[in-house]
């Protein structure tokens, strides 16, 4: 909050100087926030046009709240400065539930940040389509993979925001060095390096899936994760649009390959009991026995460097770090992620240029030195990344060998994706069989 | 976002508070001006105009808005006839869904009035009556989502470990290590952990509406009984607890409804995970992250449904005691 407010203020101040001195050079924010120069030089906004006169408001509603929120607002207040278009920020962690009663309460904001495509498509008819100039750009930074999902019947409407990786595990770096075990580069070998530690006295995975009305989801990832991995992309795009049934034998492969590892009582749960006790564990709690040494691995997204306490250092060489979650063999790369997306519910000039900035090069890469954050975008420089791990990803997002697909269940139909599919795998967890699971989530699905 | 666009915010609050002032000041100055009659049409025309005004917007509109959209599809549009219905009474999660509701509002009135009852007839002219009254009344003062969380803590489970939760720590104390139990996970039996919550609550509640009743009996009927010779027994059951059925009616109906309608202590504590889902949380659930509009409709309207009973009840039972006086 309080950089947020820093920044208000010398914005007040600045528009002041900026009538004093006319135009010469005004805007530059003498604040320290991590900008390059060119980043903070309004020169470099001009491209979005010239909104000085009229200060024209553009209000943004958004999953993303607290720090990150306030990473966000540091990343786009040159931009606010230098184009005079306001934006008034709202983050929410009910924005899966409100934004419903905001769109059909005819109360939209001009952007909001979808997290879920899925639930973006049913708004499909109230939202903005992005103009040539947007589309020209998010074509220009982003993958084939990523816009299809803001993509519909062909026509592009939303462009992505962030990036977060999914398919990571975590580990102990200094633990790994100490017992001589080597960061596997396929699936093999990570079930091989799997049976090493379990030989041992220690229980190689741990994992937490409680997450309150959301729990569950963790199971979903490894899914997607297995399914990407066993059957490729197509695949997963047929499943994830019903194409094939949700009990087809490629998806029941998928979940069992899951299964060899989460099921596992030799496996699971370092630090927490056997494979039941997942269940009462909360997914922020889930990797924790990794810093405490009780557990090897866990797997879990980007976002989960969050979660360590300030005693513990992230790092290649430190307490704990991640890698990414290995292909069936070494030269596959094979990337589950997810992302907000941004639609706009507002057609004007001002809401366009904000979309058109979010979609360039210079937001990401002044986001990504705000905070810890990461994106797909190709002009996104890994080395403007606060740290390894953030740098990682973007590598990882940026190789143009990997498969990328978006988490499948934010892309299915709610009461599918959010509903159906979390409970059914926490069933299948407290040990229903994979068939009796995935039949419930088919007859679930209705056409 | 600077001072002014701050300043302009409170400028259109203190215009909504004016507006408001200036409405209820006209709807007064009309109410004054017009005769003066006792019972006058005009003058209660007055006073009941804006309210119906207000009822029609706020209640009556959402509700048929509601009703027709328990009639759409998971948009909320065109018209899939009975469907809706048709799921909620046959599809076998939402009948439990169903059934949960009911346990919840038979269990809740029948053991929060209970523990209200036995809990004001002991503490009943006790020298700490105060305090004790004080001390089962503190949980009301706290919010469902509070109170959840609070028993959240108190049912936590670890497998392995240290226990957090307060039960799982007297069990393993009590049974050794590895006898901890997953409390909300258990099914069907999680759905009475859930109620404890709502009976914890509520139960100071139902202590001082019944200890207020139970000072009103008169004096004349007590001392009648006790000349006849009954015992504590059959004071309670003969004397105390005819002479106060209004007021356990009242507690009752109250809380059927509280309980039909509850919705926070399930969000907060599984989700509706386990078989733990009711009515209420299941509409939000639906409508909103299941984004099954219709759905969640059509489960408004049968909660309305079930909720008119008791309503009718209520009502009966008031005019009732009016026509006794």
């Amino acid at each position: 909050m309080t950089i947020q407010k820093r920044l208000r203020l010398a914005g007040v101040a600045s528009i002041g100087t900026c009538a004093a001195l006319a135009i010469s050079a005004c805007g530059a924010p003498t604040e320290d926030n991590a900008l390059s120069e060119e980043e903070t030089d309004c020169a470099t906004y001009e491209e979005f046009g010239d909104f000085t006169e009229e200060r024209p408001s553009v209000s943004i509603y958004t999953p993303i709240t607290d720090a990150e929120a306030d990473s966000y607002e540091a990343a786009w207040a040159p931009f606010v400065e230098c184009t005079g278009i306001q934006v008034l920020y709202e983050g929410s962690n009910e924005f899966e539930a409100q934004i419903e009663v905001r769109v059909s309460g005819g109360d939209a904001p001009d952007i909001a940040a979808f997290p879920q495509p899925g639930l973006m498509a049913r708004y499909q008819d109230q939202m903005v389509p992005a103009s040539p100039e947007l589309e020209a750009r998010a074509t220009e930074g982003w993958s084939e993979d990523w816009l299809q999902y803001g993509s519909f019947d062909g026509e592009l409407y939303a462009q992505p925001l962030s990036a977060n990786l999914k398919s990571l595990v975590w580990y102990s770096p200094s633990y790994f060095a100490e017992n001589g075990y080597e960061v596997p580069a396929t699936w093999d070998d990570l079930i091989a390096l799997s049976d090493t530690i379990a030989g041992g006295d220690m229980k190689p995975w741990c994992a937490g899936i409680d997450s309150g009305d959301a729990t569950g989801w963790p199971v979903t990832d490894w899914v997607e994760d297995m399914l990407l991995r066993e059957s490729g992309g197509d695949v997963y795009d047929q499943w994830v649009n019903h194409e094939i049934p949700f009990n087809d034998p490629q998806i029941v492969a998928a979940v069992d390959k899951a299964g060899s590892i989460l099921k596992n009582e030799d496996y699971m749960n370092g630090g927490y009991g056997d494979v039941s006790s997942m269940t009462g564990v909360s997914f922020e709690e889930g990797g924790l026995p990794i810093a405490s040494g009780d557990c090897a691995m866990h797997r879990q997204a980007s976002f989960y460097s969050a979660q360590w306490p300030d005693t513990v250092t992230v790092g290649p060489d430190a307490d704990v770090f991640a890698f990414h979650l290995p292909g069936n063999s070494a030269d596959e790369t094979p990337l589950l992620g997810g992302g907000e997306y941004v639609a706009a519910f507002r057609d004007a000039p001002e809401v366009d240029a904000f979309r058109q900035y979010l979609a360039s090069p210079l937001f990401a890469n002044a986001r990504m030195k705000t905070g810890p954050w990461a994106s797909a975008h190709s002009g996104a420089d890994p080395a403007n990344a606060v740290d390894p791990l953030m740098q990682m990803t973007v590598e990882l997002f940026q190789d143009p060998e990997a498969e990328f697909r978006f988490d499948g269940s934010d892309l299915m139909p709610g009461d599918i994706g959010s509903k159906a599919f979390f409970e059914q795998m926490t069933d299948w967890i407290k040990g229903k069989s994979t068939k009796d699971a995935l039949d419930a989530i088919e007859n679930a699905w209705e056409d | 976002m600077n001072l002014t666009d701050q300043l302009s915010k409170f400028g259109v609050l203190g215009i909504g508070l004016a507006a408001f002032v200036l409405v209820v000041l006209a709807v007064l100055y009309v109410g004054n001006i017009v005769p003066h009659r006792p019972k006058s049409l005009t003058a209660g025309m007055v006073f009941l105009i804006p309210t119906l005004i207000l009822v029609g917007i706020g209640l009556v509109v959402p509700a048929i808005r509601t009703t027709i959209l328990s009639f759409g599809d998971r948009k909320g549009e065109g018209n899939v006839g009975f469907a809706n219905y048709e799921w909620v009474f046959t599809d076998p999660e939402i009948l439990s869904v169903v059934r949960n509701s009911a346990i919840w509002v038979i269990l809740t009135p029948l053991l929060a009035t209970a523990v209200g009852l036995v809990y004001a007839t002991i503490i009943d002219r006790s020298p700490f009556e105060k305090l004790a009254k004080t001390l089962v009344f503190l949980p009301m003062a706290i919010s469902f989502v509070g109170a959840a969380i609070i028993w959240k803590f108190v049912y936590d489970y670890k497998q392995i470990g240290n226990q957090i939760g307060l039960l799982n720590q007297i069990v393993v104390w009590i049974f050794g290590e590895g006898s901890a139990q997953h409390w909300l996970a258990v099914p069907f039996w999680n759905n009475l952990f859930l109620i404890v919550v709502m009976v914890w609550i509520q139960a100071g509640f139902a202590t001082v509406v019944l200890s207020a009743a139970i000072k009103g009996v008169p004096s004349e009927i007590t001392e009648a009984a006790r000349l006849d010779g009954v015992n504590a027994w059959q004071m309670f059951w003969k004397v105390t607890i005819p002479s106060i059925r209004p007021a356990i009616v009242v507690v009752m109906v109250t809380m059927s409804i509280a309980a039909l309608k509850l919705f926070d202590i399930v969000r907060t504590m599984t989700g509706g995970g386990d078989g733990t889902s009711v009515l209420a949380y299941e509409m939000y659930s639906q409508s909103f992250p299941g984004q099954q509009t219709g759905r969640g409709a059509a489960l408004a309207v049968v909660l309305f449904i079930l909720v008119i009973p008791i309503i009718i009840y209520q009502v009966r039972n008031l005019r009732q005691r009016k026509e006794v006086r």
